[in-house]
């Protein structure tokens, strides 16, 4: 078992807004989550990769083995390609950058300062990241904005050599990257106001 | 952490990377202290020391802001707070490279703004020696600023206003060997004390500015 997520409750800016989430990944799996925007998928990626303590609920996997993908991809505009990737890689004790460079097609910009790519060969570049970490589980958040479909169909091919090695995947994505994986829709788990709590009851997340 | 260190270094080296931006500052400063007092030498010796620990301390808040807002913005601390790295050893070298890049530059320069300012030559080794072992201090603060004002909008102004209160023992000893020296006076208890000082924060700073890093994050 590489994740388990027992009965976990997440909250964000102190408001509760997923509760009673389990769900487990096994090597060489894939799990989709899915969910309208504001539901807390971000926020449920960020707790499961250890940025934030969950409310309640326990998280249960290996130290060290997430590799976790944002939306900003932590790319320095003044180093180059390889530059960025050469840093990551080590940080995360991994040597060589050749593969990460090929699964995502990066050669021919290797050179080029990364302040100096399109938002798509920037996206990329920060997928690629991934590769060089050597972690077996990632957690990516909306990895394919910004992507065109021949870099989606790269990054999904990087997903399947990924599982295929027997690693683990937890993304959160709204479109159809014709993986073989499991999905979780998030919607029948968010939070219910606690009564009591008086006028705040009615009261939309985006107003407060 | 050496790959973290010399990434920062070189970042601090490329356009718009701000190395150098303190010792200008520092440049100027002393350039327009005699402008406001007056050429008089008596009066530039006397307070040369001062002015040069004030110089100092002003450079080195310049830059605190982007120790960590800049990897913030891109989201590299978030994921340097998921890579192996430990945080206490993240901030450590954070603050060893604001350093390189701004406390040991003004170190190596002093001596020529001391010339500028008409300080006794015979100072010019115990400038150096307090900045040398003053301006760690100031790194390792400042970064404890720099970690809890991260994520805040336009937190610089806030930095200033939590962490120049904190650098008033370092200036005070700080200022205070380069006074004695420059007077031939004995210097050991105020060095001893800034020593002190650095080491105090060193050893145990970084382990307040993982912690605070690490909610602000949150």
């Amino acid at each position: 078992m590489t994740l388990t997520v027992k009965d976990l409750t997440i909250s964000r800016g102190g408001i509760p807004v997923l509760e009673g989430l389990n769900f487990s990944l096994e090597p060489g799996h894939a799990l989709i989550l899915r969910g309208p925007n504001g539901v807390g998928k971000t926020t449920l990626l960020r707790t499961v990769a250890g940025l934030q303590p969950p409310v309640m609920g326990e998280v249960h996997a290996a130290p060290e083995s997430f590799a976790y993908a944002a939306h900003s991809d932590g790319l320095k505009a003044t180093l180059s390609v390889s530059e960025n990737l050469h840093f990551w890689a080590d940080v995360f004790g991994t040597k060589g950058i050749q593969h990460a460079l090929d699964g995502f097609d990066l050669n021919a910009l290797a050179d080029r300062p990364a302040g100096a790519l399109s938002a798509g060969q920037k996206r990329r570049l920060g997928l690629a990241r991934l590769l060089v970490t050597g972690r077996p589980v990632w957690i990516l958040d909306e990895p394919t904005v910004s992507l065109d479909v021949a870099s989606v169909e790269l990054f999904a091919n990087a997903v399947r050599a990924h599982l295929a090695e027997g690693g683990a995947a937890l993304i959160a994505t709204h479109i159809d990257l014709g993986l073989d994986a499991e999905v979780l829709d998030v919607g029948p788990f968010r939070a219910k106001p606690k009564s009591g709590t008086g006028g705040f009851d009615g009261l939309d997340e985006s107003f407060l | 952490m050496i790959s973290l260190l010399l990434r920062d270094l070189r970042l601090a080296m490329r356009a718009g990377g701000g190395f150098g931006l303190g010792l200008s500052f520092f440049l100027i400063v002393t350039v327009l202290v005699p402008f406001g007092v007056g050429p008089g030498s008596a009066l530039l010796a006397k307070i040369a020391p001062g002015i040069l620990w004030l110089g100092a301390l002003l450079a080195c808040l310049l830059s605190l802001d982007r120790i960590f807002a800049l990897d913030w913005e891109d989201g590299s601390l978030d994921l340097l707070a998921t890579s192996p790295l430990p945080m206490e050893g993240v901030v450590t070298v954070k603050a060893l490279a604001h350093w390189l890049t701004t406390g040991l530059p003004l170190c190596i320069a002093s001596p020529v703004f001391a010339l500028l300012l008409s300080l006794p030559p015979e100072g010019y080794q115990w400038l150096i020696l307090s900045l040398v072992l003053g301006t760690p201090a100031l790194s390792v603060i400042g970064t404890f600023g720099a970690a809890l004002t991260v994520g805040l909008k336009r937190g610089g102004l806030l930095l200033s206003l939590l962490v120049l209160p904190l650098y008033v023992p370092t200036l005070i000893f700080g200022a205070e060997v380069a006074r004695r020296g420059a007077e031939g006076l004995a210097t050991t208890t105020p060095i001893l004390m800034l020593a002190g000082i650095s080491a105090g924060t060193i050893a145990l700073l970084p382990f307040a500015s993982a912690l605070v890093l690490r909610v602000n994050l949150r």
